[in-house]
């Protein structure tokens, strides 16, 4: 890989030439952006997933439509490790202007295969190749000039699974299933697999030392990314309204969403249950969720960090005026235009506090696809229950890589629609007061437009109100909702969902992290229990306002690592001004932010060396 | 009327086609300056509203921020009212119509916050035809900050400082006729007449209603030199059309010269008579409804009338084609697709 930091071959020694090396390396796929290779990573991907092993896919991508740059790391772990590992032992070579430098990168012992004109031999001895002349190959099984560009993908993916002992009825049946319903496109493709992997097949004596051999451990499992996950979150919350302006990574999240409106909430009549709006700007998004959800929709938005800087003032009128909406913030490298399409945590305090004034947000914080889903419809519950915003933090990694997953499961409880007095109750209590906290759970009852009674409106403003949503600036009315408010963010504590200990035993160290960190971290525990004999405990966080169990297992462990995927430590610092004063000298960072997904090594050698290991 | 009086009682207050007392359309007191523009304007609404039989609670009141947005507090304490952040009543509208298209929604915004700070939001509301009337109360200057100029000042309109606007005014009537707004009209917070009539037709029309009302703010551009005071628009106002409306539950017959009234049968079959007053005035035609402002501006009129009708084109609720029911309460049952649903998509997803 060009990219510089991604230190190739620090875990090269692990292996030599000769070495059987099995279900346990990545393929570093070089591309040229905009040459059509994803469905073609996306069999290959499968198809090791077919053979039944772990496996994960990172999409290293620029900025870009065409001709820049592009890499797809396909890791194969039979302990099942799905977070992005340093290095790649296979190399698929097919991008002319990096070949050098993705060659020089492969560990000794490595694999490159190659279109056989960029010579690359010339480069390493130590590493083994197959050059392929793939120009060639297609040109003879596609005659349609113009699909060749294609086409010549599939025959790498026929050339991989033959050198990595791929078995070709695995690939076959992925790509049936890839190209569902289209006998002619399956057959073009899969003909120029067959075409790679017959002239492997026949060409290549060495065998390479890496192999993909049959496992158990995907069975029951699905794939899917997280964008596509959120969406399915949303539609089985009912969503009902969804405003939004495209935004790099984001934009699945509601092409999924819309895809999956079309397919289940369209009426016999035709008519639909639901509205989508590409809104004119990010601020026009949020006013519309704003709008429809203090209106009774369940209504939605997806942005990334520059969406997010403009959604500030909306989401504090959401934040004082009590009004429900779900935000999917899928994260990506900032400040500014930053990096759109690397991955960062970096969004994580700028949404906690999004907006002027005292005004805090109530962030779910998902760590895996499954959770995309659950907390992409409990989002919706949670918002029209508080009465607020609710933010659903994931990042590029999460959102736009295809990840392994146990099956979704279907929701167990009915929807939440919180607190809404109806004619019948106003007739029955005489009139409400909006942001009265009858209950002593800090929340008040609302009413929706529409509700007919002549008591049932009130006056929804962002401007000083009292609990009977009149206008005011009077001291004591004013704090008395802003304690009101405090109070409600505290009970949040207990309605956001808890916190995962991952292992909560006896050590001194605990660890906490969230979102995609979680995939690394937990693999570097490993490496940390194996090479130094710590067994440190872990917890991951997946929701703010803390909950208490976070307090806990700070105070019961001497040093806690918090590890996030950003520069100024945003995790400890909120942990910071949450915790009791003399727990705050307990957290130290180990922090990961050049833009591509956090890997175990440099989790545990940074932890090594704080902890003077 | 539809009630009927028993002969001994005391006569009580007069109420409208569904029974209801001017009393009920009243909002509370208004704390804007004694003379405002806004205050005759909210006055108006209340008139129109009250004629027209609308049920209170079934009207939402959207405003952005300025003192004109501060007026949905001062008419119809019995609707619904989102007073939002400032330039973004068009996208909180929005969202609120797209969660319930059935309501009535009116909306109060200022020059300075539609032609300034909302301008995004404004011209792409008028594209989308959003069924709600857009009502700017226009003076010309930032009242709550203290007499700055707005976008839609004349140019070489005076401030009190003596300050000159060296800038042109946007127009935005032209601007809502260009981009697609279905009923555009201009009008004078002073000029009650012709203001009842145009809010009692925008009641009545389905789709975006862009009224423009020239409404003097005494406490900073009411002065020599100002193209927003009360004088200037005494001495300048000039009708292209006077109204007529009959809605549709009254029981009137008039006589008119059809070649000199031009006719619209609204959606909910009321009816807008429009009396020419400039020449073979047409407000079905875009393009000479354009050239006629920009043509005024030039003569230093200020014009005022319906410019624009289309009551064909759908609207943006049309477009989407949406249940009939508000989708913000449609229930469980319609909006969370079965168990069968997730389990074919995880099927597709087994690879």
């Amino acid at each position: 890989m060009a990219t510089g930091d991604l230190a190739l071959g620090q875990e090269q020694g692990a292996f030599t030439a000769q070495k059987r090396i099995v279900n346990d390396f990545s393929i570093n796929v070089a591309t040229v952006n905009g040459s059509g290779s994803q469905s073609a990573n996306s069999v290959l991907l499968k198809s090791i997933f077919g053979m039944g092993v772990p496996v994960s896919g990172k999409n290293l991508f620029p900025s870009n439509i065409a001709g820049l740059p592009t890499w797809f790391v396909i890791r194969a772990s039979k302990d099942g490790y799905v977070a992005r590992k340093c290095g790649a032992e296979v190399l698929v070579a097919l991008n002319p202007d990096t070949a050098r430098q993705d060659t020089l990168d492969l560990p000794t012992g490595g694999v490159a295969i190659y279109e056989e004109n960029l010579n690359l031999k010339q480069y390493r001895d130590d590493v083994i190749f197959f050059p392929v002349p793939f120009d060639k190959i297609t040109a003879a099984i596609c005659p349609e000039a113009k699909l060749r560009k294609l086409v010549k993908n599939m025959v790498y993916v026929g050339v991989v699974a033959q050198i990595l002992s791929i078995d070709l009825g695995v690939v076959e049946s992925g790509l049936r299933n890839q190209f569902a319903k289209k006998q002619k496109v399956f057959d073009l493709n899969f003909g120029a697999v067959k075409a790679g992997f017959d002239y492997a097949a026949e060409k290549f004596t060495q065998k390479a030392p890496f192999f993909i051999e049959r496992m158990d451990k995907t069975a029951g499992k699905i794939i899917i990314d997280g964008n596509a996950a959120c969406g399915m979150g949303a539609l089985f919350a009912g969503v009902t309204v969804v405003a939004w302006y495209p935004i790099t990574p984001s934009t699945s999240v509601v092409e999924a969403t819309t895809d999956l409106l079309k397919k289940f909430r369209v009426m016999p009549d035709g008519k639909a249950s639901f509205a989508v709006v590409q809104a004119e700007d990010e601020l026009a998004a949020i006013g519309m969720v704003l709008g429809a959800g203090w209106a009774g929709a369940r209504s939605m938005t997806a942005t990334s960090g520059p969406g997010i800087s403009l959604m500030a003032e909306f989401s504090g009128l959401g934040y004082y005026a009590e009004i429900p909406g779900v935000i999917f913030d899928v994260q990506r490298t900032g400040p500014s235009t930053g990096m759109p399409t690397r991955t960062q945590q970096s969004d994580l305090l700028s949404v906690a506090f999004l907006s002027h004034g005292d005004t805090k947000h109530v962030i779910l914080l998902p760590g895996s696809v499954k959770e995309c889903f659950e907390f992409g419809y409990a989002a919706f519950d949670l918002a029209e229950r508080l009465q607020t915003p609710v933010f659903v933090l994931t990042d590029l990694d999460l959102g736009m890589n295809n990840w392994m997953s146990d099956e979704f499961e279907y929701p167990t409880t009915p929807l939440d629609r919180g607190k809404v007095l109806t004619a019948a109750d106003l007739e029955k209590l005489g009139g409400f007061a909006r942001y009265r906290d009858v209950d002593g759970d800090a929340i008040g009852w609302r009413t929706l437009p529409g509700t007919k009674h002549p008591k049932a409106s009130y006056f929804t403003r962002g401007s000083g109100h009292n609990d009977a949503a009149g206008y005011t600036e009077k001291p004591d009315e004013y704090t008395a909702l802003m304690d009101r408010l405090a109070r409600k963010f505290e009970n949040a504590r207990k309605l956001v969902p808890g916190p995962v200990a991952f292992k909560d035993g006896t050590s001194k160290v605990g660890f906490l992290a969230y979102g995609t960190t979680d995939f690394a971290l937990r693999e570097s525990l490993d490496h940390i229990k194996k090479e130094h004999g710590l067994d440190a405990d872990y917890m991951r966080i997946r929701a703010y306002p803390f909950a208490h169990e976070i307090h806990d297992f700070v105070a019961s462990h001497d040093r806690i690592y918090v590890v996030e995927q950003d520069r100024d430590a945003q995790l400890a610092s909120l942990l910071k001004l949450d915790l009791p004063a003399d727990q705050v000298s307990k957290l130290r960072s180990v922090l990961h932010y050049n833009g591509l997904p956090i890997d175990a090594r440099s989790i545990t050698e940074e932890f090594a060396t704080k902890e003077g290991l | 009327m539809a009630t009927t009086t028993a002969p001994n009682a005391t006569p009580g207050p007069k109420v409208n086609h569904i029974g209801l007392p001017i009393l009920e359309y009243r909002g509370g007191k208004s704390t804007l300056c004694a003379g405002c523009g806004h205050n005759a304007i909210s006055e108006r609404i209340i008139d129109a509203m009250f004629e027209m039989g609308v049920e209170p609670e079934r009207v939402m009141k959207m405003s952005g921020i300025g003192c004109s947005s501060k007026s949905p507090a001062y008419f119809m304490n019995r609707a619904h009212a989102f007073n939002a952040v400032h330039g973004r009543m068009a996208a909180v509208s929005t969202g609120a119509i797209l969660a319930n298209h059935t309501m009535t929604t009116i909306g109060v915004s200022g020059d300075g916050d539609t032609a300034s700070i909302g301008m995004g939001g404004f011209v792409h509301m008028l594209r989308r035809n959003l069924p709600m009337i857009y009502i700017i109360e226009n003076n010309g200057v930032y009242g709550l900050t203290k007499g700055q100029f707005s976008a839609t000042a004349d140019l070489g309109s005076k401030l009190k400082t003596g300050v000159i606007n060296d800038l042109p005014a946007i127009d935005t009537c032209a601007l809502a006729i260009q981009l697609g707004a279905t009923f555009v009209g201009r009008s004078f917070s002073g000029d009650k007449k012709q203001l009842l009539s145009m809010l009692k037709a925008a009641i009545s029309h389905k789709g975006t209603v862009m009224l423009d009302v020239i409404s003097p703010c005494v406490t900073f551009n009411d002065h020599e030199g100002s193209t927003k005071s009360y004088k200037f628009m005494q001495e300048n106002d000039e009708p292209i059309n006077e109204l007529g409306f009959v809605a549709s539950f009254d029981d009137i017959e008039v006589d008119y010269d059809s070649g000199q009234v031009y006719e619209v049968e609204m959606h909910d079959g009321s009816s807008l008579r429009l009396r020419k007053l400039l020449e073979d005035y047409d407000p079905t035609d875009k393009a000479n409804a354009v050239r006629t402002l920009m043509e005024s501006h030039d003569n230093n009129e200020i014009l005022t009338g319906v410019f624009y009708i289309n009551t064909e084109k759908p609207t943006f609720i049309d477009l989407l084609n949406v249940v009939d029911e508000p989708l913000g309460t449609l229930p469980e049952s319609v909006t969370r697709p079965p168990k069968s649903a997730l389990d074919s998509l995880m099927a597709s997803l087994r690879s």
